[in-house]
Protein backbone atom coordinates (compact mmCIF):
# COMPACT_ATOMS: atom_id res chain seq x y z
CA UNK A 1 0.00 0.00 0.00
CA UNK A 2 2.40 2.83 0.70
CA UNK A 3 4.22 1.44 -2.20
CA UNK A 4 1.27 2.44 -4.28
CA UNK A 5 0.85 6.00 -2.62
CA UNK A 6 3.91 6.56 -2.81
CA UNK A 7 4.33 5.92 -6.79
CA UNK A 8 1.00 8.32 -6.97
CA UNK A 9 2.68 10.86 -5.41
CA UNK A 10 5.36 10.60 -7.75
CA UNK A 11 2.53 10.55 -10.56
CA UNK A 12 1.04 14.00 -9.30
CA UNK A 13 4.03 15.59 -8.97
CA UNK A 14 4.86 14.29 -12.66
CA UNK A 15 1.39 15.91 -14.03
CA UNK A 16 2.13 19.09 -11.80
CA UNK A 17 5.23 20.05 -12.92
CA UNK A 18 4.16 19.58 -16.93
CA UNK A 19 1.01 21.89 -15.57
CA UNK A 20 2.74 24.46 -14.17
CA UNK A 21 5.18 24.50 -17.05
CA UNK A 22 2.29 25.76 -19.28
CA UNK A 23 1.55 29.45 -18.39
CA UNK A 24 -0.83 29.40 -21.68
CA UNK A 25 -2.95 27.32 -19.77
CA UNK A 26 -2.90 28.51 -16.52
CA UNK A 27 -4.14 31.55 -18.09
CA UNK A 28 -6.79 30.33 -20.00
CA UNK A 29 -8.24 28.13 -17.09
CA UNK A 30 -8.32 31.19 -14.48
CA UNK A 31 -9.14 33.71 -17.07
CA UNK A 32 -12.53 31.67 -17.94
CA UNK A 33 -14.07 31.57 -14.66
CA UNK A 34 -13.55 35.08 -14.36
CA UNK A 35 -15.20 36.14 -17.42
CA UNK A 36 -17.88 33.83 -16.25
CA UNK A 37 -18.09 35.71 -12.80
CA UNK A 38 -17.77 39.01 -14.82
CA UNK A 39 -20.27 38.52 -17.71
CA UNK A 40 -23.13 36.38 -15.54
CA UNK A 41 -22.59 38.48 -12.57
CA UNK A 42 -23.62 41.51 -14.80
CA UNK A 43 -25.98 39.65 -17.00
CA UNK A 44 -27.77 38.35 -14.54
CA UNK A 45 -27.34 40.94 -11.95
CA UNK A 46 -31.01 41.84 -11.51
CA UNK A 47 -32.01 37.95 -11.40
CA UNK A 48 -31.94 38.51 -7.66
CA UNK A 49 -35.25 40.55 -7.54
CA UNK A 50 -37.23 37.78 -8.63
CA UNK A 51 -39.37 36.87 -5.59
CA UNK A 52 -38.39 33.67 -4.41
CA UNK A 53 -34.61 33.86 -5.79
CA UNK A 54 -33.26 33.47 -2.19
CA UNK A 55 -30.58 35.76 -2.31
CA UNK A 56 -29.92 39.36 -2.35
CA UNK A 57 -26.95 39.56 -4.40
CA UNK A 58 -26.02 37.72 -7.61
CA UNK A 59 -22.12 37.19 -7.22
CA UNK A 60 -22.70 35.54 -3.53
CA UNK A 61 -24.69 32.91 -5.36
CA UNK A 62 -22.63 32.52 -8.39
CA UNK A 63 -19.66 32.26 -6.96
CA UNK A 64 -19.99 28.77 -5.47
CA UNK A 65 -21.44 27.37 -8.88
CA UNK A 66 -18.45 28.79 -11.22
CA UNK A 67 -15.87 27.63 -8.37
CA UNK A 68 -17.52 23.82 -9.06
CA UNK A 69 -17.81 24.60 -12.87
CA UNK A 70 -14.47 25.13 -12.88
CA UNK A 71 -13.65 21.68 -10.99
CA UNK A 72 -16.21 20.12 -13.38
CA UNK A 73 -14.66 21.23 -17.07
CA UNK A 74 -11.06 20.26 -16.06
CA UNK A 75 -11.81 17.19 -14.42
CA UNK A 76 -13.99 16.60 -18.41
CA UNK A 77 -10.60 17.20 -20.26
CA UNK A 78 -8.27 14.92 -17.77
CA UNK A 79 -8.60 12.24 -20.59
CA UNK A 80 -6.52 14.46 -23.06
CA UNK A 81 -3.92 14.18 -21.13
CA UNK A 82 -4.37 10.70 -21.23
CA UNK A 83 -4.36 10.12 -24.72
CA UNK A 84 -1.26 12.27 -25.41
CA UNK A 85 0.36 9.38 -22.91
CA UNK A 86 -1.09 6.58 -24.84
CA UNK A 87 -0.32 8.00 -28.04
CA UNK A 88 3.38 8.63 -27.34
CA UNK A 89 3.90 5.07 -25.73
CA UNK A 90 4.68 6.71 -22.11
CA UNK A 91 1.98 4.55 -20.70
CA UNK A 92 3.48 1.55 -21.97
CA UNK A 93 6.92 2.71 -20.46
CA UNK A 94 5.15 2.42 -17.04
CA UNK A 95 3.43 -0.53 -17.44
CA UNK A 96 6.83 -2.24 -17.94
CA UNK A 97 8.29 -0.87 -14.94
CA UNK A 98 6.73 -2.58 -11.55
CA UNK A 99 4.88 0.48 -10.69
CA UNK A 100 1.42 0.40 -9.20
CA UNK A 101 -1.24 0.22 -11.63
CA UNK A 102 -3.61 2.00 -9.27
CA UNK A 103 -1.44 4.16 -9.18
CA UNK A 104 -1.47 5.24 -12.52
CA UNK A 105 -5.23 6.54 -12.16
CA UNK A 106 -4.74 7.71 -8.93
CA UNK A 107 -1.91 10.27 -9.96
CA UNK A 108 -4.13 12.29 -12.44
CA UNK A 109 -6.71 12.08 -10.09
CA UNK A 110 -4.89 13.59 -7.17
CA UNK A 111 -3.15 16.19 -9.24
CA UNK A 112 -6.84 17.31 -10.37
CA UNK A 113 -7.98 17.22 -6.49
CA UNK A 114 -4.95 19.55 -6.05
CA UNK A 115 -5.95 21.76 -8.86
CA UNK A 116 -9.33 22.21 -7.91
CA UNK A 117 -8.31 23.34 -4.21
CA UNK A 118 -6.05 26.22 -6.39
CA UNK A 119 -8.45 27.02 -8.36
CA UNK A 120 -11.12 27.10 -5.88
CA UNK A 121 -9.05 29.63 -3.72
CA UNK A 122 -8.15 32.07 -6.55
CA UNK A 123 -11.85 32.19 -7.77
CA UNK A 124 -13.56 32.45 -3.83
CA UNK A 125 -11.00 35.29 -3.55
CA UNK A 126 -12.07 36.73 -6.84
CA UNK A 127 -15.97 36.54 -5.71
CA UNK A 128 -14.93 38.64 -2.78
CA UNK A 129 -13.47 40.96 -4.47
CA UNK A 130 -16.62 41.94 -6.42
CA UNK A 131 -18.52 42.57 -3.70
CA UNK A 132 -19.76 38.55 -2.47
CA UNK A 133 -19.66 37.99 1.33
CA UNK A 134 -19.38 34.55 2.99
CA UNK A 135 -19.26 35.75 6.30
CA UNK A 136 -22.44 34.44 7.71
CA UNK A 137 -20.61 30.79 8.03
CA UNK A 138 -16.86 31.58 6.16
CA UNK A 139 -16.74 27.32 7.31
CA UNK A 140 -18.90 26.78 4.64
CA UNK A 141 -16.26 27.42 2.14
CA UNK A 142 -14.41 24.18 3.17
CA UNK A 143 -17.45 22.09 2.06
CA UNK A 144 -17.63 24.33 -1.37
CA UNK A 145 -13.80 22.93 -1.74
CA UNK A 146 -14.17 19.64 -0.92
CA UNK A 147 -17.33 19.92 -3.04
CA UNK A 148 -14.91 20.84 -5.68
CA UNK A 149 -12.17 18.37 -5.28
CA UNK A 150 -14.67 15.50 -5.46
CA UNK A 151 -16.15 16.96 -8.54
CA UNK A 152 -13.03 17.63 -10.62
CA UNK A 153 -11.49 13.96 -9.15
CA UNK A 154 -15.13 12.14 -10.21
CA UNK A 155 -15.77 13.73 -14.00
CA UNK A 156 -11.82 12.71 -13.67
CA UNK A 157 -12.35 9.95 -13.69
CA UNK A 158 -14.75 9.53 -15.91
CA UNK A 159 -12.93 11.09 -18.73
CA UNK A 160 -10.09 8.92 -18.13
CA UNK A 161 -12.43 5.68 -18.22
CA UNK A 162 -13.21 7.34 -22.13
CA UNK A 163 -10.23 8.13 -22.83
CA UNK A 164 -8.67 4.54 -22.28
CA UNK A 165 -11.32 3.22 -24.27
CA UNK A 166 -11.94 4.91 -27.40
CA UNK A 167 -8.59 6.32 -27.25
CA UNK A 168 -9.71 9.09 -29.33
CA UNK A 169 -9.08 13.10 -29.07
CA UNK A 170 -11.81 13.75 -30.88
CA UNK A 171 -14.39 11.36 -29.27
CA UNK A 172 -13.32 12.58 -25.75
CA UNK A 173 -14.05 16.11 -27.10
CA UNK A 174 -17.37 15.39 -28.47
CA UNK A 175 -18.35 13.44 -25.65
CA UNK A 176 -16.95 16.07 -22.75
CA UNK A 177 -19.07 18.71 -24.53
CA UNK A 178 -22.18 16.66 -24.72
CA UNK A 179 -22.35 15.73 -21.35
CA UNK A 180 -20.42 18.49 -19.30
CA UNK A 181 -22.99 21.60 -20.71
CA UNK A 182 -26.05 19.78 -20.02
CA UNK A 183 -25.15 18.93 -17.05
CA UNK A 184 -24.02 22.66 -16.05
CA UNK A 185 -27.48 23.87 -17.44
CA UNK A 186 -29.31 21.12 -15.37
CA UNK A 187 -27.92 22.35 -11.99
CA UNK A 188 -28.22 25.11 -9.52
CA UNK A 189 -25.35 26.48 -10.77
CA UNK A 190 -26.24 29.67 -12.28
CA UNK A 191 -30.19 30.01 -10.99
CA UNK A 192 -31.69 28.92 -8.02
CA UNK A 193 -33.90 25.43 -9.30
CA UNK A 194 -37.00 26.50 -7.50
CA UNK A 195 -37.79 29.30 -10.27
CA UNK A 196 -36.78 26.29 -12.91
CA UNK A 197 -39.83 23.92 -14.22
CA UNK A 198 -40.46 20.87 -12.49
CA UNK A 199 -38.88 19.03 -15.41
CA UNK A 200 -35.31 20.78 -14.86
CA UNK A 201 -35.53 19.67 -10.95
CA UNK A 202 -36.19 16.34 -11.07
CA UNK A 203 -33.16 15.92 -13.71
CA UNK A 204 -30.90 17.89 -11.34
CA UNK A 205 -32.27 15.65 -8.21
CA UNK A 206 -29.82 13.10 -10.30
CA UNK A 207 -27.55 15.06 -11.34
CA UNK A 208 -24.06 14.89 -9.52
CA UNK A 209 -23.14 18.17 -10.63
CA UNK A 210 -26.25 19.94 -8.34
CA UNK A 211 -25.40 17.46 -5.54
CA UNK A 212 -22.31 18.91 -5.19
CA UNK A 213 -23.71 22.99 -6.07
CA UNK A 214 -26.44 22.14 -3.45
CA UNK A 215 -23.92 21.21 -0.70
CA UNK A 216 -21.30 23.59 -1.11
CA UNK A 217 -23.81 26.66 -1.71
CA UNK A 218 -26.00 24.99 1.09
CA UNK A 219 -23.32 24.86 3.80
CA UNK A 220 -22.59 28.22 3.21
CA UNK A 221 -26.07 29.81 3.83
CA UNK A 222 -26.52 31.59 7.65
CA UNK A 223 -28.27 28.22 9.03
CA UNK A 224 -27.22 25.81 7.02
CA UNK A 225 -29.20 22.89 6.48
CA UNK A 226 -26.56 19.97 7.87
CA UNK A 227 -28.58 17.11 6.66
CA UNK A 228 -29.11 18.33 3.23
CA UNK A 229 -25.04 19.50 2.95
CA UNK A 230 -23.96 15.85 4.54
CA UNK A 231 -26.12 13.51 2.30
CA UNK A 232 -25.62 15.52 -1.01
CA UNK A 233 -21.77 15.17 0.09
CA UNK A 234 -22.37 11.66 0.27
CA UNK A 235 -23.63 10.89 -2.65
CA UNK A 236 -20.84 12.93 -4.40
CA UNK A 237 -18.61 10.70 -2.55
CA UNK A 238 -20.41 7.44 -3.70
CA UNK A 239 -20.60 8.90 -7.06
CA UNK A 240 -16.65 9.32 -7.65
CA UNK A 241 -15.91 6.36 -5.94
CA UNK A 242 -17.93 4.38 -8.50
CA UNK A 243 -16.34 6.75 -11.38
CA UNK A 244 -12.46 5.84 -10.00
CA UNK A 245 -13.85 1.93 -10.05
CA UNK A 246 -15.13 2.32 -13.87
CA UNK A 247 -11.73 4.28 -14.47
CA UNK A 248 -9.67 0.89 -12.85
CA UNK A 249 -11.98 -1.57 -14.67
CA UNK A 250 -11.52 0.23 -18.33
CA UNK A 251 -7.60 0.52 -17.50
CA UNK A 252 -7.56 -2.92 -17.08
CA UNK A 253 -9.47 -3.17 -20.47
CA UNK A 254 -6.91 -1.21 -22.12
CA UNK A 255 -3.82 -2.95 -20.70
CA UNK A 256 -5.65 -6.38 -22.10
CA UNK A 257 -5.61 -5.08 -25.79
CA UNK A 258 -2.08 -3.98 -25.54
CA UNK B 1 24.56 -23.09 -21.31
CA UNK B 2 22.66 -20.38 -19.26
CA UNK B 3 19.71 -18.51 -21.25
CA UNK B 4 18.42 -14.84 -20.09
CA UNK B 5 15.11 -15.88 -22.49
CA UNK B 6 13.88 -18.58 -23.66
CA UNK B 7 10.33 -18.29 -25.68
CA UNK B 8 8.44 -21.58 -26.27
CA UNK B 9 5.37 -21.41 -28.98
CA UNK B 10 4.28 -18.27 -28.75
CA UNK B 11 0.74 -17.05 -30.13
CA UNK B 12 -0.86 -14.05 -30.37
CA UNK B 13 -4.22 -13.32 -31.97
CA UNK B 14 -5.62 -9.65 -32.03
CA UNK B 15 -9.44 -9.01 -32.77
CA UNK B 16 -10.61 -9.24 -36.29
CA UNK B 17 -8.42 -12.68 -36.71
CA UNK B 18 -4.97 -11.09 -37.06
CA UNK B 19 -2.47 -13.67 -36.16
CA UNK B 20 0.26 -11.32 -35.08
CA UNK B 21 2.59 -14.29 -33.75
CA UNK B 22 2.31 -18.05 -35.09
CA UNK B 23 4.44 -20.08 -32.99
CA UNK B 24 7.12 -18.08 -31.93
CA UNK B 25 10.09 -20.04 -29.96
CA UNK B 26 14.15 -18.95 -29.80
CA UNK B 27 16.16 -18.85 -26.76
CA UNK B 28 18.92 -15.98 -26.22
CA UNK B 29 22.40 -17.35 -24.19
CA UNK B 30 23.29 -15.05 -21.10
CA UNK B 31 25.33 -12.07 -21.74
CA UNK B 32 24.97 -11.74 -25.27
CA UNK B 33 23.10 -9.47 -28.08
CA UNK B 34 20.14 -11.69 -29.73
CA UNK B 35 18.66 -10.41 -33.32
CA UNK B 36 15.32 -10.30 -34.27
CA UNK B 37 15.16 -9.40 -37.97
CA UNK B 38 11.90 -9.20 -39.93
CA UNK B 39 9.80 -6.49 -41.75
CA UNK B 40 7.13 -4.32 -40.21
CA UNK B 41 4.34 -6.78 -39.28
CA UNK B 42 5.93 -9.93 -38.69
CA UNK B 43 5.53 -10.12 -35.17
CA UNK B 44 9.05 -8.52 -33.24
CA UNK B 45 7.11 -5.99 -31.36
CA UNK B 46 4.28 -8.51 -30.36
CA UNK B 47 7.15 -10.52 -29.27
CA UNK B 48 8.64 -7.92 -27.11
CA UNK B 49 5.81 -6.98 -25.50
CA UNK B 50 4.78 -10.45 -24.44
CA UNK B 51 8.70 -10.76 -23.04
CA UNK B 52 8.56 -7.53 -20.86
CA UNK B 53 4.84 -8.66 -19.83
CA UNK B 54 2.84 -5.82 -21.69
CA UNK B 55 1.03 -8.16 -23.60
CA UNK B 56 -0.53 -12.02 -22.61
CA UNK B 57 0.36 -14.69 -25.37
CA UNK B 58 -2.91 -16.92 -25.92
CA UNK B 59 -0.66 -19.68 -26.51
CA UNK B 60 2.76 -20.71 -25.55
CA UNK B 61 5.43 -19.53 -22.65
CA UNK B 62 8.29 -17.44 -21.75
CA UNK B 63 10.73 -17.18 -19.19
CA UNK B 64 12.64 -14.04 -18.98
CA UNK B 65 16.03 -13.59 -16.24
CA UNK B 66 14.77 -17.11 -14.70
CA UNK B 67 10.96 -15.65 -14.04
CA UNK B 68 8.00 -16.56 -16.03
CA UNK B 69 6.30 -13.57 -17.37
CA UNK B 70 2.59 -14.79 -17.03
CA UNK B 71 3.12 -16.39 -13.71
CA UNK B 72 5.59 -13.40 -12.24
CA UNK B 73 5.34 -10.51 -14.39
CA UNK B 74 6.31 -8.23 -11.49
CA UNK B 75 10.04 -10.38 -10.74
CA UNK B 76 10.22 -9.96 -14.57
CA UNK B 77 9.72 -6.41 -14.43
CA UNK B 78 12.14 -5.62 -11.49
CA UNK B 79 15.04 -7.60 -13.93
CA UNK B 80 14.28 -6.11 -17.09
CA UNK B 81 14.53 -3.04 -19.08
CA UNK B 82 12.60 -1.80 -21.87
CA UNK B 83 13.39 0.89 -24.71
CA UNK B 84 10.17 0.50 -26.84
CA UNK B 85 10.14 1.33 -30.57
CA UNK B 86 7.47 4.29 -30.02
CA UNK B 87 10.14 6.56 -27.26
CA UNK B 88 7.92 6.90 -24.46
CA UNK B 89 9.49 9.79 -22.52
CA UNK B 90 7.58 12.40 -21.08
CA UNK B 91 7.97 15.23 -23.23
CA UNK B 92 7.35 17.74 -21.11
CA UNK B 93 10.13 17.13 -18.42
CA UNK B 94 13.54 17.22 -18.57
CA UNK B 95 15.87 14.56 -18.97
CA UNK B 96 17.05 14.00 -15.70
CA UNK B 97 13.54 14.55 -14.26
CA UNK B 98 12.77 11.32 -16.48
CA UNK B 99 15.35 9.55 -15.55
CA UNK B 100 14.72 10.31 -11.80
CA UNK B 101 10.79 9.13 -12.08
CA UNK B 102 12.53 6.35 -13.76
CA UNK B 103 14.46 5.09 -10.97
CA UNK B 104 12.20 6.23 -8.26
CA UNK B 105 9.17 3.32 -10.20
CA UNK B 106 11.82 0.89 -9.49
CA UNK B 107 12.43 1.95 -5.39
CA UNK B 108 15.53 3.95 -6.33
CA UNK B 109 15.91 7.19 -4.43
CA UNK B 110 18.63 9.40 -2.48
CA UNK B 111 21.90 10.07 -3.27
CA UNK B 112 21.99 6.85 -5.07
CA UNK B 113 19.95 7.55 -7.58
CA UNK B 114 20.96 10.97 -8.12
CA UNK B 115 24.13 9.51 -8.66
CA UNK B 116 23.20 6.97 -10.97
CA UNK B 117 21.07 9.36 -13.38
CA UNK B 118 24.30 12.16 -13.67
CA UNK B 119 26.21 8.94 -14.54
CA UNK B 120 23.62 8.05 -17.29
CA UNK B 121 23.72 11.32 -19.19
CA UNK B 122 27.18 11.57 -18.89
CA UNK B 123 27.70 8.19 -20.74
CA UNK B 124 24.88 8.90 -23.15
CA UNK B 125 26.70 12.62 -23.99
CA UNK B 126 23.14 14.42 -22.40
CA UNK B 127 24.96 16.34 -19.43
CA UNK B 128 24.48 19.42 -20.56
CA UNK B 129 20.65 19.25 -22.34
CA UNK B 130 19.84 17.14 -18.69
CA UNK B 131 17.85 20.68 -17.46
CA UNK B 132 15.90 20.78 -20.82
CA UNK B 133 12.84 20.09 -21.43
CA UNK B 134 12.81 17.07 -23.92
CA UNK B 135 10.36 18.75 -26.31
CA UNK B 136 13.98 20.49 -27.33
CA UNK B 137 15.93 17.18 -27.90
CA UNK B 138 16.90 16.24 -30.84
CA UNK B 139 15.94 13.08 -32.79
CA UNK B 140 19.10 11.04 -31.79
CA UNK B 141 19.24 12.57 -28.10
CA UNK B 142 15.76 11.42 -27.74
CA UNK B 143 16.59 8.15 -28.08
CA UNK B 144 19.76 8.33 -26.22
CA UNK B 145 17.53 9.30 -23.54
CA UNK B 146 15.36 6.17 -23.66
CA UNK B 147 17.65 3.98 -23.80
CA UNK B 148 19.13 5.79 -20.54
CA UNK B 149 15.35 5.12 -19.11
CA UNK B 150 15.97 1.08 -20.02
CA UNK B 151 18.97 1.49 -18.02
CA UNK B 152 18.47 3.40 -14.85
CA UNK B 153 17.57 0.55 -12.53
CA UNK B 154 20.88 -1.78 -14.14
CA UNK B 155 18.37 -4.44 -15.56
CA UNK B 156 19.77 -7.78 -16.48
CA UNK B 157 18.08 -8.05 -19.72
CA UNK B 158 17.49 -5.26 -22.24
CA UNK B 159 14.84 -5.36 -24.97
CA UNK B 160 15.89 -2.73 -28.04
CA UNK B 161 13.03 -2.41 -29.80
CA UNK B 162 13.58 -0.85 -33.33
CA UNK B 163 16.56 1.66 -31.35
CA UNK B 164 17.87 2.95 -34.74
CA UNK B 165 14.44 3.46 -36.76
CA UNK B 166 14.79 7.21 -38.02
CA UNK B 167 17.54 7.96 -37.30
CA UNK B 168 19.85 9.39 -39.66
CA UNK B 169 23.18 7.16 -40.48
CA UNK B 170 25.65 9.31 -37.94
CA UNK B 171 23.48 8.94 -35.11
CA UNK B 172 22.86 4.89 -35.74
CA UNK B 173 26.57 4.26 -35.62
CA UNK B 174 26.85 5.88 -32.86
CA UNK B 175 24.14 4.01 -31.33
CA UNK B 176 25.68 1.03 -32.36
CA UNK B 177 28.97 1.97 -30.44
CA UNK B 178 26.68 2.36 -27.57
CA UNK B 179 24.79 -1.04 -27.68
CA UNK B 180 27.94 -3.12 -28.19
CA UNK B 181 29.39 -1.29 -25.30
CA UNK B 182 26.60 -1.98 -23.06
CA UNK B 183 26.73 -5.80 -23.55
CA UNK B 184 30.26 -5.55 -23.17
CA UNK B 185 30.66 -3.46 -19.71
CA UNK B 186 27.54 -4.47 -17.99
CA UNK B 187 27.40 -7.50 -19.13
CA UNK B 188 23.62 -7.27 -20.59
CA UNK B 189 21.38 -9.93 -22.45
CA UNK B 190 20.46 -7.34 -25.08
CA UNK B 191 17.64 -8.29 -27.18
CA UNK B 192 17.35 -6.35 -30.19
CA UNK B 193 14.83 -6.16 -33.12
CA UNK B 194 15.37 -4.22 -36.40
CA UNK B 195 14.70 -4.56 -39.88
CA UNK B 196 18.52 -3.29 -41.03
CA UNK B 197 19.91 -6.57 -42.22
CA UNK B 198 23.33 -4.39 -41.65
CA UNK B 199 22.32 -3.67 -37.63
CA UNK B 200 21.84 -7.33 -36.75
CA UNK B 201 24.98 -8.07 -38.38
CA UNK B 202 27.03 -5.92 -36.80
CA UNK B 203 26.14 -6.54 -33.66
CA UNK B 204 24.04 -9.95 -32.76
CA UNK B 205 25.98 -12.72 -32.22
CA UNK B 206 22.79 -14.66 -33.16
CA UNK B 207 19.90 -13.73 -35.10
CA UNK B 208 16.36 -15.08 -35.70
CA UNK B 209 14.71 -13.71 -38.86
CA UNK B 210 10.85 -13.79 -38.95
CA UNK B 211 8.28 -13.19 -41.04
CA UNK B 212 4.37 -13.76 -40.46
CA UNK B 213 4.94 -14.41 -36.79
CA UNK B 214 7.27 -17.07 -37.15
CA UNK B 215 10.54 -17.75 -37.29
CA UNK B 216 11.80 -19.00 -40.34
CA UNK B 217 15.76 -18.97 -39.87
CA UNK B 218 17.95 -18.85 -37.37
CA UNK B 219 21.58 -18.59 -36.77
CA UNK B 220 24.82 -16.72 -36.23
CA UNK B 221 24.70 -13.67 -39.36
CA UNK B 222 27.65 -15.54 -41.26
CA UNK B 223 25.74 -18.50 -41.18
CA UNK B 224 22.59 -17.04 -42.44
CA UNK B 225 24.39 -14.82 -44.79
CA UNK B 226 26.21 -17.97 -45.97
CA UNK B 227 23.32 -19.14 -47.70
CA UNK B 228 23.71 -16.16 -50.06
CA UNK B 229 26.87 -16.20 -50.78
CA UNK B 230 28.47 -13.32 -53.14
CA UNK B 231 26.59 -10.79 -55.58
CA UNK B 232 23.88 -11.16 -57.77
CA UNK B 233 24.42 -11.01 -61.52
CA UNK B 234 21.54 -10.02 -63.86
CA UNK B 235 22.01 -9.84 -67.48
CA UNK B 236 19.07 -9.48 -69.89
CA UNK B 237 19.96 -10.68 -73.42
CA UNK B 238 18.67 -9.53 -76.67
CA UNK B 239 17.03 -13.22 -77.00
CA UNK B 240 16.38 -15.86 -75.69
CA UNK B 241 19.32 -18.77 -75.91
CA UNK B 242 17.73 -21.89 -77.60
CA UNK B 243 20.89 -24.01 -78.42
CA UNK B 244 22.65 -24.07 -74.46
CA UNK B 245 25.55 -21.34 -76.21
CA UNK B 246 24.90 -19.58 -72.81
CA UNK B 247 25.71 -21.95 -70.97
CA UNK B 248 28.45 -23.74 -72.74
CA UNK B 249 30.50 -19.99 -73.04
CA UNK B 250 30.10 -19.69 -69.60
CA UNK B 251 30.69 -23.22 -68.24
CA UNK B 252 34.11 -22.83 -67.74
CA UNK B 253 34.22 -19.76 -65.58
CA UNK B 254 35.47 -20.74 -62.43
CA UNK B 255 34.31 -17.49 -60.34
CA UNK B 256 30.28 -17.88 -61.32
CA UNK B 257 27.86 -19.72 -60.11
CA UNK B 258 24.31 -20.94 -59.66
CA UNK B 259 23.63 -19.62 -63.59
CA UNK B 260 20.33 -19.91 -64.01
CA UNK B 261 18.51 -19.06 -67.47
CA UNK B 262 14.93 -18.04 -67.54
CA UNK B 263 14.00 -16.98 -71.02
CA UNK B 264 15.76 -13.72 -71.92
CA UNK B 265 17.23 -13.46 -68.55
CA UNK B 266 20.11 -15.05 -67.24
CA UNK B 267 20.67 -15.05 -63.23
CA UNK B 268 24.13 -16.26 -61.77
CA UNK B 269 26.21 -15.42 -58.75
CA UNK B 270 29.71 -14.54 -58.06
CA UNK B 271 32.22 -13.85 -55.17
CA UNK B 272 33.15 -10.19 -56.75
CA UNK B 273 30.61 -9.02 -59.16
CA UNK B 274 31.50 -6.44 -60.90
CA UNK B 275 35.46 -8.48 -61.42
CA UNK B 276 33.46 -11.07 -63.35
CA UNK B 277 31.29 -9.07 -65.48
CA UNK B 278 33.44 -7.99 -67.96
CA UNK B 279 34.33 -11.44 -68.18
CA UNK B 280 30.85 -13.01 -68.63
CA UNK B 281 30.18 -10.31 -71.06
CA UNK B 282 33.52 -11.26 -73.09
CA UNK B 283 32.32 -14.83 -73.12
CA UNK B 284 28.73 -14.21 -74.23
CA UNK B 285 30.14 -11.96 -76.88
CA UNK B 286 32.50 -14.94 -77.97
CA UNK B 287 29.38 -16.85 -78.35
CA UNK B 288 27.45 -14.80 -80.95
CA UNK B 289 25.17 -13.41 -77.91
CA UNK B 290 24.05 -10.26 -77.79
CA UNK B 291 23.22 -8.37 -74.71
CA UNK B 292 20.83 -6.19 -73.57
CA UNK B 293 21.86 -5.04 -69.99
CA UNK B 294 23.81 -6.01 -66.84
CA UNK B 295 23.13 -5.13 -63.40
CA UNK B 296 25.05 -6.65 -60.59
CA UNK B 297 23.56 -5.88 -56.49
CA UNK B 298 24.79 -7.03 -53.15
CA UNK B 299 23.24 -9.65 -51.37
CA UNK B 300 20.61 -7.83 -49.27
CA UNK B 301 18.18 -8.48 -46.95
CA UNK B 302 15.68 -8.89 -49.92
CA UNK B 303 17.69 -11.53 -51.00
CA UNK B 304 18.04 -13.81 -47.82
CA UNK B 305 14.46 -12.80 -46.56
CA UNK B 306 13.04 -13.79 -50.55
CA UNK B 307 15.71 -16.88 -50.32
CA UNK B 308 13.76 -17.82 -46.69
CA UNK B 309 9.98 -16.92 -47.22
CA UNK B 310 9.26 -16.97 -51.01
CA UNK B 311 8.76 -13.35 -51.55
CA UNK B 312 10.48 -10.07 -51.15
CA UNK B 313 10.92 -8.06 -47.97
CA UNK B 314 9.33 -4.91 -49.43
CA UNK B 315 6.88 -7.02 -50.66
CA UNK B 316 6.29 -7.94 -47.25
CA UNK B 317 6.26 -4.76 -45.50
CA UNK B 318 3.18 -3.24 -48.15
CA UNK B 319 1.23 -5.90 -47.73
CA UNK B 320 1.68 -5.72 -43.66
CA UNK B 321 1.14 -1.82 -43.96
CA UNK B 322 -1.98 -2.71 -45.92
CA UNK B 323 -2.93 -5.32 -43.36
CA UNK B 324 -2.64 -2.52 -40.72
CA UNK B 325 -4.89 0.08 -42.35
CA UNK B 326 -7.29 -2.31 -43.17
CA UNK B 327 -6.98 -3.51 -39.12
CA UNK B 328 -7.23 0.49 -38.44
CA UNK B 329 -10.40 0.57 -40.08
CA UNK B 330 -11.84 -2.03 -38.61
CA UNK B 331 -11.35 -0.64 -35.09
CA UNK B 332 -12.24 2.55 -36.07
CA UNK B 333 -15.98 1.08 -37.66
CA UNK B 334 -16.11 -1.02 -34.03
CA UNK B 335 -16.05 2.75 -31.89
Amino acid sequence: MTTALRHTWYMTQRHLRALFRQPVWIAITLVQPIIWILLYGALFKRIVEIPGFGSDNYIDFLTPGIVLMTALFSGGWSGMAWIEDMDRGVTDRFLVTPVSRGALIAGRLVQLGIVAVIQSAILISIGLLLGASYSANPGGLFFLVFCSVLLGAAFGALSTAMAVVVRKEETVIAAVNFVILPLTFLSGVFITLSLAPAWIRTAARFNPVNWAVEAGRGALAASPDWSLVLTRVGLLTAFALVCAWLATRAFRAYQRSV
Amino acid sequence: MDHAIEAEGLVKTYPGDIRALDGVGFRVEAGTIFGMLGPNGAGKSTTVKILTTLSRPDEGRAIVAGFDVLERPSDVRRAIGVVSQRSGVDREATGRENLRLQGQLFGMGGRALERRVAELLERLGLTEAADRIVKTYSGGMQRRLDVALGLVHQPKVLFLDEPTTGLDLEVRADMWGEITRLASEEGLTILLTTHYLEEADRLAKRLVIVDRGRVVAEGTPDELKGVLKGDAITVELEEPDLDGRVERALAPMFDVREIQLEGKTLRARSDDGARAVPGILQALESAGVPVASVTVSRPSLDDVYLRMTGRSFTAAESEADAAATERNKRQEARR
